[in-house]
């Protein structure tokens, strides 16, 4: 990673107890502009929450979050959604009954703030509609641009999950999980559009598949009981004989 | 239309989703012959019409809770509320505008109706924000007693349980004077609803239709995507307030009545019924309801009230263990089996 | 002033005999029965009917009409409703209110749409002097009746197998699963008491309240507000709320009638916006 670059998202002492449980344990963490990080860890070690904190569907027990220098601790999903931070969902949280191309130029549409029409067709934003598509047909998706998305193939909809982020034009993407659950020789296609993202956008990837993680990230952070265990390049975290004996066991890790 | 689409070529799929996207928004034969055969019954039925006045009215009540929870997925129970709102201003207006020009003119005192129903509605939307269907539908009906206790105690201004005599519309655009076979009533009924029909068709067809629907699918990707999704729902729940408003207003004039009787519950929940028996979530579901509903308790009415109450009991039972969707749904499922039948080559 | 107090005690009592079913219904399954008041009616009508029809005594119709409703409630359970449990709430409301609309309709065409009246046996008419208020006998009897039956229930919920069981399922339906608790049968009895309770509540009502075809109608919204205010995840926060909501009735009807409903209904809307797991429930809902 390239140290110098400004730092784009901060969290400093992050704290989310829920009851007795302290899923994220005074977290300070720092992603640089066009950063490609990768956080890992057991499940249940608070990866989900940490992302639900940075977008704003928790609110924090204690601690603050910076997007770009400001403090948005306290600003709605919505807030930071236009600040451009976006987020994917380890289970999908797609709109049932809307298609894909409905979806993505509802996305576009609020991200311009054009949604508040009432008069005119969906349709009759053309630019919209052009943007909406070609996004689907980056992700090659385009062939089930009509379909309903209550009725898509599981692997389609976690396509259209990723899509419906990019949509938002981002400068913070975090993507919890975006292969989780999809067959194997599907998972190949999702990791290709995630590997492709430009890299303007700073990318916050949780994944379990080693490999990937390897393969894809410039830094690495290490989340056990919701707290920051190690954080480093992928060769240290690699190496770390800490990190093999909490989170990568007896597997053997080529790099 | 902007600079964007002339520099860069649309590609034949973008091109082919934006006709997709346009058709969704075209009238199709099936709603054409529907409004043809509203206008027909005027003339098919001449004997009949207040009778169908009612029905429009009470199609445009199910219309406006349509709104609400068949594209927001708001569960109300109190939209009678609004509807007797409305029949109280447009009473009022009418009586003690004494026939005067404007203030008991129709057209004016059925905007004013939808006016004040709409304040209550934007009030009150605030109470619906949150919470679960079981809570909006507590609250919703809380609001609907309130305000028929309210109605029931202001005897000086609402004549109480006796209901409000003496309401005097003045003739509709100083032309068409309400009539006793119900001319008027339904031409001027079935205009209203044919006028909010084609805005609110406009609403749902909208990227705020879209917003709806997306709020009604997953309110947590709605706010992840940036969505004011408070601002939508108090939206949407003034605007259909504005309409169940509209509907009472009209059911004072045409009635040149109002009674209690408008904002009791069972009003609530028989409209709430008329939509999901038509349908809910399609516009015409509550229109369709209305209709069967009216009929029915026409028909199985007249022979004793009770059998109507126990039969439309049975329905609802039966509507929800077999046939959700309404006949709309019922409709549609038959649509599709048709076409699957028809193979590959429709 | 304290009889006035005493008759809202007993309202109020009766009242959670009448709801306490449904509370826990709607905390255990997430399931909201709006027809809950056709159980109540069920038996009260039942005991009107023995009564007068065939001259059972009083005191014997209070167990028949607990053992019809909880058998309706049974049968009823598991042919219809449980096939709701995974429905929306408003399937389970439309469905509901079908079934009150076809109860209302089956007791107006068998007894026609007057109020109906039992004459209670003398034993339990007349007044007591005590503490310088006159308090009616049979008020006393329901306030000692139902006072008994709370009393039961909650040691039932506390000191019970069943009643533990019970509170895992209300807790959290899930993890009481996993934990080997046969939540559906749990269910099934919880439902079928809690029915019983309310036919109980109905025949036990036939001495205060008159009894025409509107009653689920009418109680429904009762019932609603003892959910609101008393929250689902116990039995003591309905049961204060039912007094409170008795005596609040009481009061209002007799100082400020003009008012009463209106206050009643405020409050139950600002808890419900206020606190929407129950005024009298512990903690944050879940
Ligand atoms: N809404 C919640 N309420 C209570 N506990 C929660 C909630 N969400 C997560 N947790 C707990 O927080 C911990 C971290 O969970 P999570 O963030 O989902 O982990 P991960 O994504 O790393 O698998 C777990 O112990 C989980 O049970
Ligand atoms: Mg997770």
């Amino acid at each position: 990673m390239n140290a110098a670059a400004p730092i784009v998202l901060e969290s400093r002492q992050l704290l989310k107890q829920f009851g007795g449980i302290t899923a994220t344990d005074h977290v300070d963490f720092t992603l640089r502009e066009g950063a490609r990080h990768a956080l890992i860890g057991p499940n249940g070690a608070g990866k989900t929450t940490f992302v639900n904190l940075l977008s704003g569907v928790l609110t924090p027990t204690s601690g603050s979050i910076f997007l770009g220098g400001r403090d948005i601790t306290k600003w709605s999903a919505r807030r930071r959604a236009h600040a451009g931070l976006a987020r994917t969902f380890q289970i999908n949280q797609l709109f049932a009954d809307l298609t894909p191309v409905e979806t993505l130029m509802l996305t576009i549409a609020e991200r311009e703030n054009a949604a508040w029409s009432w008069f005119r067709p969906v349709g009759a934003r053309t630019d919209f509609v052009d943007e909406a598509v070609e996004l689907l047909t980056t992700l090659g998706i385009a062939d089930i641009a009509h379909l309903r998305v209550g009725e898509l193939a599981y692997g389609k909809q976690r396509l259209l999950e990723i899509a419906v982020a990019l949509a938002q034009k981002p400068k913070v993407l975090l993507l919890d999980e975006p292969a989780a659950g999809v067959p194997e020789h599907e998972r190949e296609q999702i990791l290709d559009v995630v590997a492709a993202l430009p890299s303007s956008v700073a990318l916050i990837l949780i994944e379990h598949d080693m490999h990937l993680v390897f393969r894809f990230a410039k830094s690495i952070s290490v989340l056990v009981n919701g707290a920051i265990f190690v954080e480093g390049a992928p060769d240290e975290i690699a190496n770390d004989p800490r990190v093999r004996q909490v989170y990568l066991g007896e597997e053997v890790v080529h790099v | 239309m902007t600079d964007q689409t002339i520099s860069t070529k649309p590609s034949p799929e973008a091109i082919a989703a934006r006709s997709v996207l346009l058709g969704r928004a075209r009238w199709g034969w099936p709603e054409i012959a529907f409004w043809a055969i509203a206008v027909a019954l005027y003339f098919l039925m001449p004997t009949k019409l207040m009778l169908l006045s009612e029905i429009a009215i009470l199609g445009l009540l199910a219309l406006s809770i349509d709104l609400v929870l068949g594209f927001a997925g708001i569960v109300t129970l109190g939209q009678g509320a609004f509807f007797g709102i409305g029949a109280y201003t447009a009473g009022l207006l009418a009586r003690y505008g004494m026939g005067e020009a404007p203030w008991s003119d129709p057209l004016l005192g059925l905007l004013i109706s939808g006016g004040v129903a709409a304040a209550l509605g934007f009030v009150t939307s605030f109470l619906v924000l949150r919470g679960s269907d079981l809570t909006r539908l507590m609250v919703t009906l809380g609001v609907a007693l309130i305000v028929e206790e309210l109605v029931n105690q202001m005897k000086w201004l609402t004549g109480g349980s006796d209901g409000l005599q003496g309401v005097m519309p003045s003739a509709v655009m100083g032309v068409w004077e309400f009539d006793l076979y119900g001319k008027t009533a339904y031409v001027y009924s079935l205009t209203v609803l044919f006028v909010l029909f084609v805005i609110a068709r406009r609403i749902v067809k909208s990227p705020f239709g879209l917003s709806l629907l997306a709020i009604k699918g997953n309110p947590l990707r709605t706010r992840a995507i940036g969505m004011p999704v408070n601002g939508r729902l108090v939206l949407i729940y003034t605007i259909a307030a504005f309409y169940a408003g509209v509907a009472g207003g009209l059911v004072a004039q045409t009635t040149q009545f109002a009674s209690p009787d408008y904002v009791a519950f069972h009003r609530s929940a028989d409209a709430l019924l008329m939509l999901v028996f038509g349908g809910a979530g399609h516009l015409y579901g509550g229109l369709i309801g209305s209709v069967i509903f009216r009929v029915m308790q026409d028909v199985l009415g007249n022979i004793t009230p009770q059998y109507w109450q126990f039969w439309l009991g049975m329905m609802l039972v039966l509507l929800v263990l077999f046939i959700r969707g309404g006949i709309i749904g019922l409709l549609m499922k038959m649509r599709g089996r048709i076409m699957r039948n028809r193979g590959p080559s429709a | 002033m304290l009889t006035i107090l005493f008759d809202g005690v007993a309202y109020g009592m009766l009242l959670f005999i009448l709801a306490v079913g449904l509370c826990v219904t709607l905390g255990l399954m997430n399931f909201i029965n709006l027809a809950h008041g056709a159980f109540a009616m069920a038996g009260g009508y039942l005991t009107i009917t023995l009564m007068q029809r065939a001259g059972v005594p009083f005191l014997l119709c209070l167990p028949a009409a607990f053992i019809f409703s909880a058998f309706l409630g049974l049968i009823l359970e598991r042919t219809l409703y449980r096939h709701l449990y995974d429905k929306t709430h408003l399937d389970q409301v439309l469905f509901s209110i079908g079934l009150v609309f076809m109860a209302m309709a089956m007791v107006d065409y068998a007894y026609g749409a007057n109020q109906q009246i039992v004459d209670l046996p003398s034993y339990l008419t007349g007044r007591l002097n005590f503490l310088g208020a006159s308090i009616g006998v049979y008020r006393l009897f329901v306030i000692v009746i139902c006072g008994l039956l709370a009393l039961g229930l909650q040691l039932i919920l506390t000191r019970t197998r069943f009643g533990s069981r019970l509170r895992a399922a209300v807790d959290d339906g899930r993890v009481a699963r996993g934990m080997g608790i046969d939540v559906t049968s749990i269910f099934a009895v919880t439902f079928a008491v809690g029915s019983g309770l309310a036919g109980l509540g109905g025949a036990l009502g036939t001495g205060i309240i008159s009894f025409d075809p509107t009653f689920p109608l009418k109680y429904m919204i009762y019932f609603l507000i003892v959910i609101s205010v008393g929250g689902t995840t116990t039995i003591t926060g309905p049961f204060l709320a039912s007094i409170l909501l008795g005596v609040a009735d009481v009061l209002g009807k007799y100082y400020v009638p003009a008012v009463g409903g209106f206050i009643i209904y405020t409050i139950m809307v600002l808890v419900l916006i206020l606190r929407p797991q129950g005024l009298f429930a512990r903690g944050p809902a879940r």
